[in-house]
This record gives structure tokens, sequence and C-alpha cells, in this order.
């Protein structure tokens, strides 16, 4: 039952094959069992059995709210849920209980959803490793599937072969793996330069990155405003567009969502793509891309143009120049999001009473790590006032350069494009940390952080399994608010590549064997 | 860290001076909603002047002052600027603090409607250029009582600029040598209020109050067009006076603040010519500090607020939600009579001297006081003026009375005038019963003069017995006037009035009196 998708599992609760309260104690002791992946920050047990009890109660009076009614689902740590702790994996908001509920969660559980827990992230959802939050890294599913266990087997004679567990992706790794180790049937990431979409493919799930403005942002912690989007991580693109049907509309409490009504949308199956223009940008092909990942987005565009559809390869001339962009803008607003941490109103704050300048200083000093500190140090450097014309101002229009070239290329025909997600599959936490949080971000952004820049709808969907049994993603790119059109072609591509399904058998089965070489991996790491 | 610093010890205000040719005015200083602190209190107008003095030429004394105003003035609104949060005034302390207004992550500003209607009648009532799109700005800096650590503003492209403000002032010693002067307004700008500090030196505490944290507030910024403090003060003045009639901001509240702030302005002017910088807080000039001048705001555009779109009736996009749209035409239209024209229209319609009409809209509720007055009595408007500004002001600036706390009421007053005008009593009498009034013993004006037998002698008859017996019993008297002594009539109408118990007119006496002389 809970390897099915959202839409079969409400299937299922409508007819009466399960009950809400048992979907959610199931939900909930697996969540148990894969504690060791460290997925979700809190666990909201009490919760998610109330709501599950009220679910069951709707179900049997025969008043089911929809499709999202005993769903169980997580959401990322950094939207603010009413009396749940709401850290952004930081020391600075660790024992924070919000007042509030993030809009985003307050119409899932409006839909009857069940919250399961706030998933893990990196501090402040700034990394694309899952790795630098202050509960510790997340750990891949996939490290412990049988699909990449059997392909190492063949591969390597390592005899500590757990030490080698692999990253989600991130920032919302947690998010990605509670969907794919079938903890939850939908998350709530969020996405500011790929940290929905960069988890998603690596943990085999579908990431989609809505349209800036569809979707309230009101209650997300943010990272950077101008770029942020709520994600939605599920195991089918169908799944995505149920969610997204719920979420998206204009929100009174946040003056950047659209003011148009949206209406919840269910995909139809495309049966003809002739009428479809893909669009391969040529700038993606960089020397770093994996051969595997290559190979794969030229199967999928040849499968386009096999169908019928026009493939055509287009310019997106100032790719190049995103990833500085990016840092000059998202440093900057990060300096500027991060100063209300100031230990006064909520959050962390230091011993030191000397005066109220030295208490600023120790609680920021204690309540943000490195590369926090890093960013606000770099983003108050380009705000400053003999700066500000050279680099964010400069920022600012490339970022519209950045943003005209999608303008440009749609303007031509092009319905799509298709793109790699990521440059490789998952790679080992040991190896990832081999580089800084700065660097990784720099290189793990690449295909994904433009489309922030632009506002444009995206979507990571996974393709198939490496060579070493791991999943790689391929991204769709839309037409700003075009998000439908987007979830179509990519639940087309979806059903053409048939991707296997995570087998976690032995995983949930029998914990026991992962629970010590845990012990071993830990000890092995100091 | 210096500008909250530099706050506490000068509130709200800034002198700068410079050489000429080392550019004009220096526009200086922390924030606006927070340049106020805990000492500013619950005012509604603040006001930062920069003042900057040039080199004159020759013959001329050594510095001449130019005088740049930076005016902050709470909009007059039931909610703040961002927020769903009541404005209130004196309401419990943290009792008006919304999750935004307390910098809750996660929280995002949403702009009020009135507070912009707000500004564009001000950018109207001031002749400004009212910007079809306008921006917000963050401005940064680490202060206990701004809780997000910087504050929304407008730096960039503010709501409306290129304005002018028109004043009067007096020159010379004489209270009809006004002249009208001009300051050009450079922008308006709409932006938040910060919380209060309440430092508590003894525990060595600071308590911080949100509840006027995000209330909105329009800053004005005035081109240093005015040469000394009393220019600057009138200006603020008029702006106030501007400001109320509007109804963008509540003005009463800030009284007291804009007396005080007034008066400090004035002593400033003084200062000026002696000084190069004056510390609040030390009482004395003290160097100017570098430091503070270069505190880094590190602006940057707020990127939760889109820009702001003004419409007028010609570019209204068809079917656009009228609560989604601001129509300027449409507030142009709704803007009241401002104090000029109230003036100019009190000189027409009441044959009042300019100074007069002045005085009746430079004290908060005089000119309602004074139109009441008008509407409920028959006597003449000259004579209204006359008591309103003469008899009733005095009063009350005597007992340093607001025109609301009067004990005498505009009715009263009318009543009071209906009688003289009629002749029931005489002007000396009519200010007895005025003085009864104030007492405020609940009498009305003809019940006070019934009891102090106060009317005038109706009976010709027997005024004219009592003119002949007083200058039948002082023959010296009229000697002295036949003689030729010609102030000796006044002690005969004077001797008749006491006979008269100060019940007949002055005038009525005289004509008797000489008559009787004469034949």
């Amino acid at each position: 039952m809970l390897g099915r998708t959202l839409r079969e599992v409400s299937v299922a609760l409508k007819q009466g094959q399960i009950t809400p309260t048992e979907l959610c104690q199931r939900c909930l002791s697996l969540i148990k069992k894969t504690k060791f992946l460290n997925a979700y920050i809190t666990v909201s047990e009490e919760v998610a059995l109330k709501q599950a009890e009220e679910s069951e109660k709707r179900y049997k009076k025969g008043h089911s709210l929809g499709d999202l009614d005993g769903i169980p689902i997580a959401v990322k740590d950094n939207f603010s849920t009413s009396g749940i702790e709401t850290t952004c994996a930081s020391n600075m908001l660790k024992g924070y209980v919000p007042p509030y509920n993030a809009t985003v969660v307050q119409k899932l559980l409006d839909q009857g959803a069940l919250l399961m827990g706030k998933t893990n992230l990196d501090e402040f959802a700034m990394g694309s490793g899952s790795t630098d939050g202050i509960f510790g890294p997340v750990k891949n599913p996939w490290s412990y599937s049988k699909q990449y266990r059997e392909k190492r087997k063949q591969n390597s004679h390592s005899e500590n072969e757990d030490s080698n567990w692999l990253i989600t992706g991130g920032s919302s790794g947690g998010s990605a793996a509670a969907v794919s180790a079938f903890t939850c049937f939908a998350a709530l990431g969020s996405d500011t330069g790929g940290s929905t979409r960069n988890p998603a493919a690596h943990c085999g799930v579908v990431g989609l990155k809505p349209s800036y403005g569809l979707v309230s942002r009101h209650g997300l912690i943010p990272l950077v405003n101008s770029m942020d989007v709520p994600g939605i991580l599920t195991r089918c693109v169908d799944d995505a567009a149920t969610v997204l049907g719920v979420l998206a509309g204009h929100d009174p409490k946040d003056s950047t969502t659209i003011q148009d009504p949206v209406k919840p949308f269910t995909l139809p199956s495309l049966t003809d793509v002739s009428k479809l223009c893909i669009g391969i940008p040529k700038e993606y092909l960089t020397p770093e891309l994996s051969s595997e990942v290559q190979s794969l987005w030229s199967k999928a565009a040849n499968l386009f143009e096999s169908e019928g559809a026009k493939v055509t390869e287009v310019s997106l001339p100032h790719t190049s120049y995103s990833i500085v962009c990016y840092h000059v803008l998202c440093t900057s607003e990060v300096a500027s999001n991060m100063a209300r941490f100031d230990g006064l109103e909520y959050g962390h704050r230091c011993d030191s009473d000397v005066s109220t300048e030295a208490m600023y200083a120790a609680t920021r000093r204690e309540g943000f790590n490195d590369v926090v500190r890093g960013r606000i140090l770099s983003g108050n450097f380009f705000l400053l006032k003999e700066n500000y014309e050279n680099y964010f101002v400069k920022a600012q229009k490339v970022r519209r350069l950045i943003a005209n070239d999608f303008v440009n290329v749609f303007n031509s025909g092009v319905d799509v494009l298709l793109t790699p997600t990521t440059l490789s599959e998952a790679v080992p936490y040991t190896e990832f940390i081999k580089e800084d949080n700065r660097t990784r971000s720099a290189q793990d952004d690449i295909f994904t952080q433009a489309v922030n820049m632009a506002g444009l709808p995206a979507v990571s969907v996974p393709v198939a399994l490496s060579s070493q049994g791991l999943p790689i993603g391929l991204q769709f790119i839309g037409r700003a608010f075009c998000d439908q059109q987007l979830l179509i072609v990519a639940k087309w591509f979806e059903k053409q590549v048939q991707f296997p399904v995570i087998q976690l058998q032995e995983l949930m089965d029998d914990c026991s064997s992962v629970f010590e070489n845990e012990k071993l991996a830990s000890v092995s790491l100091k | 860290m210096a500008a909250p610093m530099l706050r506490w010890c000068c509130p709200g205000r800034r002198f700068a001076f410079a050489r000429v040719g080392c550019g004009s005015c220096h526009r200086r200083g922390p924030p606006t909603g927070s340049t106020s602190n805990g000492k500013r209190g619950q005012s509604s107008v603040a006001q930062q002047p920069h003042i900057t003095a040039q080199k004159p030429r020759k013959g001329e004394p050594e510095w001449a002052a130019v005088v740049g105003l930076e005016i902050h003035a709470q909009i007059a609104s039931n909610s703040k600027l961002f927020s769903g949060s009541q404005v209130c005034f004196a309401a419990p302390p943290n009792s008006l603090v919304s999750f935004f207004d307390a910098s809750l992550p996660g929280t995002l500003p949403v702009l009020n409607r009135r507070c912009v209607e707000a500004a564009v009648m001000t950018g109207l009532a001031l002749d400004c250029h009212i910007n079809r799109k306008s921006l917000f700005d963050r401005k940064h800096y680490f202060y206990a009582d701004l809780p997000a650590g910087y504050q929304i503003t407008q730096q960039r492209l503010p709501i409306a600029v290129n304005g002018s403000l028109a004043y009067s002032v007096y020159v010379g010693r004489k209270p009809s040598q006004m002249v009208t002067r001009t300051v050009r307004v450079k922008q308006i700008q709409l932006e938040q209020d910060s919380g209060k500090s309440l430092h508590d030196d003894l525990r060595s505490q600071t308590l911080i109050d949100l509840n006027r944290a995000g209330i909105g507030l329009l800053e004005l910024v005035l081109e240093p067009d005015m040469s000394c403090g009393e220019e600057a003060a009138t200006a603020v003045r008029e702006l106030q006076l501007i400001l109320q009639a509007l109804g963008t901001s509540q003005a009463n509240m800030a009284d007291y603040e804009i007396q005080r702030q007034i008066n400090e302005l004035e002593n400033g002017g003084e200062i000026l010519n002696e000084t190069r910088s004056f510390d609040f807080k030390l009482g004395c000039t003290v160097p100017m500090r570098d430091k503070e001048g270069k505190q880094d705001y590190r602006f940057m555009p707020e990127p939760n607020l889109p820009p702001l779109l003004l419409y007028d009736s010609g570019s209204l996009p068809s079917g656009a939600d009228p609560q989604q749209v601001i129509n300027i035409d449409q507030l142009r239209e709704r803007l009241p009579e401002l104090p000029r024209v109230t003036r100019q229209r009190l000189v027409q319609q009441y044959g009042m001297l300019p100074e007069h009409s002045c005085v009746l809209l430079n004290e908060v509720g005089l000119l309602e006081f004074f139109q009441n007055v008008i509407k409920e009595t028959r006597a003449e408007p000259k004579k209204v003026t006359s008591w309103v500004l003469n008899t009733f002001l005095g009063f009350l600036k005597q007992q340093n009375l607001a025109v609301s706390e009067s004990p005498v009421t505009p009715s009263a007053l009318a009543e009071l005038l209906d009688l003289l005008d009629r002749k029931a009593i005489s002007a000396p009498a009519a200010k007895q019963v005025f003085e009864e009034l104030w007492r405020n013993e609940g009498k009305t004006p003809a019940q006070i003069v019934a009891e102090k037998k106060l009317e005038l002698l109706q009976d010709p008859e027997a005024l004219e017995q009592l003119c002949r017996s007083t200058l039948e019993a002082h023959p010296d008297v009229v000697m002295d006037l036949k003689r030729g002594n010609p102030r000796a009539i006044n002690k005969l109408i004077g001797l008749v009035r006491k006979a008269t118990l100060g019940r007949a007119d002055p005038t009525a006496i005289k004509e008797v009196l000489e008559r009787q002389l004469s034949s």
C-alpha cells in the first residue's frame, strides 16, 4: 500500500480498502524504521494521528474533502507550521514554534492531508547536498536499494559498503528521501536554485518547481524572496499536478502571487506529441556533464523526435553568467533576510548581556553556521553603497538577460525545454564533502538556477538508473504560468520511460543490519 | 551601530554646515521613523532639518543658514502600513503587534490601500508629480526596535516628487507685513515607523514596545529653501494644517510635540549663526562626527512588494477591480479645501485681515469655533472676529487651554454677541458677562444679564433725568468743560454711567449730555 502513488492510495481510501488511521500508522512505523535516513527533523506523530482520526470520521460519513483527504504528507522544515517546531536546520531557530501555518501547509491541511513531520535540509536551505544542517546529513534511500547494492557488489570489493552511503542532493533532501522511502505520498520542498529538482533527481522522484507567483510563499522562511518557490515532490507527475491544483492561486498574504483564479486540474494523457516543439539548449551541454546523463538526455530527445515531436537545438546565450549572477543576488537577499535573526523576538539568544551589540554578535555567531555567515558577509559587501552599482545592479541586469533568453526561445515556437537536472547521479557523502558548500552549490545548480532567475515552471522526472543502479532525472522547463502544459508533457514522457520502482524490501523488512552498519559508519567518519 | 546610538543624543534632527561649493544640503543621519526614540512619545509628525550655511558675499555677516527639512508624519489609518494590526494611541505595550510586525520568519508585507491614498492626496495637495509607478526599498540597520533589521521605505522611486509648499511669514514688527514664501518639496515617500525602545538606565535594560512598529509614515523632504528656524517652523506648521485638512495625518495628537519641536527649531535657528554642529543631549556645540555620516544602509529593492502602480481615469485598465487599483483623479476630486484657500475665503467672506485668518487656522479648533459662532449670531462678522481672536483666545492663552477645553461654548458666545448687537447690554457689560460665562456655572448670558442687572437702561426719560441731576450736582466739571477742557465730558459720562450702575450706553449718555448742555 505504501508503494502506491498518491492517486492510487486516494482511491483505496475512498473504496475503504484502508482507513486513514491505518495508513498513517504504517507511514509512522516506516518513518521509525528509516530513522537512520535522517529525512525527518520532527515527526509530528500525535498531530498526524489526530488528523487521521478526523479524516476517518469524514470518510465514514461520506464527506471526504477530496483527493488529499487522509493522505500522509511531509513538509520541509523551512515552512512555518503552527504549533510544530520549525528549525530551518539551524541553531538559530532550534526550539522555535511558529504561531501560524504557511499558506501552502494550511491549504494541504484544509484538504484533509495528514502532516507526518518536518523534513531535513541544509541550514536555511543553503546547500545542494542536504548535508549542512545542524541535524546532520540526509541519506539517500537508494544507498540501501537492491538495485544499487547489487551493482556495488559487482563493481567494488569494499568491506564497509554502508560507509559509502549517498547524499540526497538538496536542499530539500529530507523531503525527497521521505517520498522516495515511501514514508509519505507527497512532500513540500522549496526551490530557489534547484533545491527541489536536484534532490528529486538524485532520489528518483518527481520534483516540481511551479512558476514564480503561482504558489504562495507566505510562511516559507525565505532564502531569496525573488526566486523562492514552494516545490512539490511526489512519486509521479499526476500526483504533482494534484498537489499543485490544491496549492496554486492568489494569496492575499503574498503580494507576489497572481490575481487570476486557478482551478484544480487533472492532466489529460497526451497521445500525440507531433504538435510539440522540444528545445534542447546547447549551452547545457557542459564538459562536466557525465556521459551517462548526456546519453540519457539524447535518448530522451530522440524519443520525442521518433514519436513525431519537433526537436530543435536552441541557444540560451547568457547561461554561463547565471552562477555568478545568482551568487550576488542570492547572498544580497540572504544578508537582508537574515538581519531579523537578532535573538530578540524569537529564536536563539546568547547568554551575553554586556550590550545589545555584543548580544547580536554572539547570537548570530552561535546561531548560524559558516555557510550562512559567509553568505551574509558577501551579501552585505555587494550591498555596500560603493559596490551596489557594480555588483547588485549588474547582477540584476544579467538576470534580465537570462530571463530574456528564455522569452526569446519560447517566442521562437518552442513549447518545452528538455535538459539534464544534475551533472551526474548522486555521489557518496565522503566524496561530496571533499568540496565546500559554495563550490558544490555552484556546480550542482548549473542546470536548474537559471529557471529561478526567470521565474519559469520546471519539473525533474526520473528517467532511468545509471550503471551504478542510481536514478537519473531530466528536467522540463515550461513557459511562465504554463505549468499545466509542462506537466502534460512530463506525464507523457514519464509513461514512455517507465522508471523502475526503488526496491527497499530488504530495508523495510529488516533494518537491523542497517542500524548496525550505521554505527560503524559514524565511527569511521570520526 | 552608529546611527541608532546617535538617535539618543539627537532626537529627530540633524544640523550640518557646509561651505558653499561643497554641495548644499547634506542628508544624513539615521532612518526616519526610527529617528524618533523613546522620548519622542506618540507624535504623528517629526522633522529632521538639515541646515547648511553659505559663505556670504562681501559686507554681509559671516554665514547665512540654509534649512532643509525631512518631516515624518504618521498617517491617519486604522491599520499599519504593511500589516492588519490596529493603530491605536496609548494601547498596552506590545498589544498591537502582528506576526509581520514582530518580523516572524516567513511573513510578508501587504500594502495598506489607505496609506497609499493618504500619500497621493498629500502629494496632490502639495502640487507634486504623482509617480504612476513607485518602488519600495529596504534600508538596513540593526536596532532593537527595528525587528526585521531593515525598514521598508521608498528610496529610489518615491510615490510623489517635485512639489511645493507655500507659507506666510511676518517681516518686520507689524503683523500686517506678511509675505508668502515657497519651499520646494523634493519628494514624499511611504515608509514604516519603528517600535519604541524604553531604556532603563538603572537596571541597564532596554524594553521594546512594538505597537508603533510598522505604522505608516509619510516622509516629506523639503529642499533647503528656508533661511532660518522661524521660516522652517512656519513651513512645518503650514504643512501640519494641510495634513489636518486632508485628514491624512492626525495632527491634534501631535500638537504638543509640534510646538516643542518648533520651539527647538527656532532656538536651533539662532544657534546656527555661531556653531558648526549642535548636540541636543549635551546642549552644546560639538564637531561633526564622521562615523555617522558613513553609516551605510545597504539599500536594496524590497522583493516581496511588486511596483506600486497608480492610475488616472485615462489609464485605468478596463475591467480592473476597483479594490485593486487606485485612481488619482478620483482622489483629486475628494481633496478638501486647503488652508490657503480657507484663509482667502475668510478674508473675502468676512472682510477680516489676512493675519486674523492665519490665527483662526493656526489654533486647533478655533476656525470651527468661529464658524459655529457666526452661524448662530446676528452680530457682524468683524465683531465676531474681534471677540473670538481677542477676548476668547486671550482667555484661552491666559489659562493655557485648548479650544476644545474652553468652558464657553460657541452658542453661549453667539447669544452674548446677540445681546450686544441689539444693544441690550453695553460692551463693558458684555465683557463682564463673558467673564461670568468663563466661570462655567451653567448659566446662559441672558440669565447672567438678568441676575447682575446688566441690561441697558431702556427708558429715555430716566436717562434724561439722571443726566440732568448729574449736571446739577457737578457745576465745577460743567464749568471746566465750558472753559474748553474737552476731557471734562468724559468725566461727566463716567459719572452718569456710575449712576446707572453701568447699564447705559456711553454713546447715548454723551448725546443726552451734549443736548442738555447746549440748551
